[in-house]
């Protein structure tokens, strides 16, 4: 997994709340059998029309936005499907930061899998960095995880919270799998008890 | 020791190791697999030279993209067969049993789990599906997980996870006439919202909970993920052991007895904390429908659609307008006036043979309006047999809806069956996010009696002005 240690960059406003998977990528482009090549799609329904042209209007469409590399979202961000080509789609995109006062758990997950930090944030906070956001192309945010802040454009600084083990894998980039595989005589072990215990599992 | 919930009990029953920070190295019993979440799973798996750990705790079936009308010829959409054809790829080599598009025993993964008894209480179950909550309706801790959760799971038998809250949802009193579990569903979203159980596992309770089928408990955890929470729970009693007495995966003989015994164990102790709960009265609850884009925009059928002008919060307001705008409804009307234009009956939220029952009973002797296009498809194939045996097939068919192939179909729309842009459904899933039935669609969620009397009259309906025939 790419790490993710320090990020300056474009924060695009997205400014709805309950924004679902399905919306972050619709179910025609889940057929795919993999991981790439998402970005073109990324919240596909409202950034293109109906024969496949931009809508203008749409927050990704506008050239101040082209290079976001943070999101700043509403309320309850990633819910619906458990979908991870939505954080596919997201990565593609270049997108490495999404900020919003809350998240889906499935999809806050998947963030962690993938080399993306989900920032959430009291409304407050998100509102000032909303503002921040609209400014454009010239509003650059720096998000710094070992220290867990976020500059503004103007100097002000938030901190955010982040569980340790979680920031450490981000911080590494480290293979999960490889990790969790160091420990398997404890999973062995516990498979012998399981087998006695409850035969039937 | 200390007073713990039914959540806590399977949770510390299943730890591998426990990190400073609550960290937990968590064993899986039981995995299931589709073909949309898991090509990328198993490609990772075999890049790493790596191995399922335990293929027979692991269960696959295609179901998202499976073709519900004639399948004598095969898949005729390129991708879909891809998908398809990879899952069974992935299953031949690594080792993992599968239900094939041909065999009875597929349908969607979360009605053929518990139909096998692949889904036991007590036992971690995941998938690599958000509807993975629906298995907590046997006290088991059921939920969804993404395609790396997957590949770990695949490689591990186990996920690195973090301990939920615990909420409980009592439900008191008795379920008023026509009105079911997806109504208790919809309430309790309309209540908490769709981000009220975040963070939490929800356990259900009370007397209403308690009277629910399996089919329907497995209807209300179905639903959890809709509310937020991750995971849903019903305490397993007697009717829970009768359902899986007998099924071809669940524990035989003299295994059976020992089962039983443990089984009985997973209740929440009396005093145990919960970190939130919430009340409901069931005589309170009426049948439902939602009138927007999401979930927690929800009404009784006898109300209006909403006025967004009257919403305070700033952010529901908005969401009203757009949901309102995307859906086509005019504040004021009254919901008995809006007119549908589709009618799907199936989905692992109402896909069962008791759905399908509750639906026959209302559209005996009736048909579907005329300018409607209605279609049933049962969750699995073993539903399907069952519902022929007992004629429910004839009383649909004679109506005029259309008797279909098990898989998921309209629920999202990946294979042939979707709605055009604007066309209003009235439908028995549990999604109704903007496209998610087609794109530009228009879904109205409710029962499937409410499903039904939506197709008789051509517009949303109350079921309580239908009679319902014997
Ligand atoms: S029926 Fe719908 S919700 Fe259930 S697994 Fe299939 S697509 Fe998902």
């Amino acid at each position: 997994m790419e790490k993710f240690d320090k990020l300056t960059g474009v924060a695009a406003p997205l400014n709805m709340i309950n924004v679902d998977t399905d919306m972050i990528i619709p179910k025609q482009f889940l057929k795919t059998i993999k991981r790439s090549g998402l970005g073109k799609h990324l919240f596909d329904e409202m950034r293109y029309d109906d024969d496949g042209k931009e809508q203008p209007d749409f927050v990704l469409n506008k050239p101040q936005y082209r290079d976001a590399k943070i999101l700043v979202c509403g309320d309850n961000f990633g819910c619906g499907s458990s979908r991870e080509h939505a954080p596919w789609a997201i990565a593609d995109f270049g997108i490495r930061c999404v900020i919003a006062p809350s998240f889906a758990d499935i999809f806050y997950n998947n963030c962690f899998k993938n080399g993306i930090l989900p920032i959430a944030l009291p409304q407050d906070q998100i509102d000032l960095l909303m503002d921040d956001a609209e400014r454009g192309a010239n509003a650059i945010i720096e998000i710094d995880l070992e220290n867990q802040t976020i500059k503004g454009p103007d100097g002000g600084t938030l901190s955010f919270e982040i569980d340790a083990a979680r920031k450490q894998a981000l911080l590494e980039g480290l293979d999960e799998i490889g990790v969790t595989l160091e420990a398997e005589k404890n999973i062995t072990e516990f498979e012998k008890n399981r087998a006695s215990a409850q035969p039937w599992l | 020791m200390s007073l713990r919930t039914l959540y806590d009990k399977i949770w510390d029953a299943h730890i591998v190791s426990e990190q400073e920070g609550g960290t937990t190295i968590l064993y899986i019993d039981r995995h299931l697999v589709h073909e949309v979440t898991s090509p990328q799973a198993f490609e990772g798996l075999r890049l790493a030279g790596r191995k399922v750990r335990h293929p027979e705790r692991t269960l696959a079936v295609p179901d998202h993209n499976v073709p519900t009308t004639d399948r004598s010829a095969g898949i005729s959409d390129p991708e879909s067969k891809l998908q398809i054809d990879t899952l069974l790829d992935n299953c031949a080599t690594f080792g993992v049993e599968i239900y094939p598009m041909e065999d009875i025993r597929q349908g969607i993964v979360h009605v053929t789990g518990p139909e096998q008894g692949f889904t036991l209480p007590g036992a971690t179950i995941v998938c690599g599906d958000s509807h993975t909550s629906t298995h907590g309706a046997f006290g088991s801790l059921a939920f969804g997980i993404g395609t790396s959760e997957v590949e770990h799971v695949l490689a591990t038998q186990t996920l690195i996870s973090q301990r939920s809250k615990n909420m409980r949802v009592r439900v008191d009193g008795e379920l008023p006439h026509g009105v079911t579990a997806k109504d208790m569903a919809l309430a309790i979203i309309g209540k908490i919202g769709t981000a009220g159980g975040t963070g939490y596992v929800i356990e259900y309770a009370g007397e209403a909970v308690e009277a629910l089928t399996m089919e329907g408990r497995m209807t209300l955890c179905n639903m959890t993920i809709e509310a937020g929470a991750r995971a849903g729970l019903v305490a397993p009693d007697q009717k829970t052991f009768d359902y899986l007495m007998g099924r071809p995966k669940a524990p035989k003989a003299g295994a059976w007895e020992m089962a039983v015994s443990e089984w009985s164990k997973l209740s929440s102790d009396d005093g145990a904390h919960f970190d939130h709960e919430i009340v409901l009265k069931a005589q309170d609850i009426a049948p439902l429908i939602t009138w927007g884009t999401s979930p927690e925009q929800v009404l009784p059928i006898t109300s209006a659609v909403p006025d967004p002008s009257a919403i305070d919060d700033a952010g529901k307001k908005e969401a009203a307008e757009r949901a309102l705008a995307y859906m086509g409804l005019t504040p004021g009307t009254p919901l008995t006036e809006v007119p549908v234009d589709k009618v799907f009956i199936g989905s692992c939220t109402n896909g069962r043979i008791e759905d399908l029952r509750a639906a026959a009973a209302v559209t005996k002797d009736q048909k579907v309006a005329a300018h409607v296009n209605a279609i049933v498809v049962p969750g699995s194939g073993l539903v399907k047999e069952q519902a022929e045996a007992e004629g429910l097939d004839k009383i649909f068919l004679e109506a005029g809806f259309e008797w279909r192939e098990p898989g998921c179909s309209m629920c999202l729309a990946m294979n042939a069956d979707k709605l055009a842009p604007g066309e209003r459904c009235a439908s028995t899933s549990n999604r109704n996010f903007e496209g998610r039935q087609g794109k530009g669609g228009r879904t109205h969620l409710m029962s499937p009696a409410m499903a039904v009397a939506a197709a008789i009259s051509g517009h949303l309906a109350d079921v309580r002005d239908y009679q319902v025939r014997d």
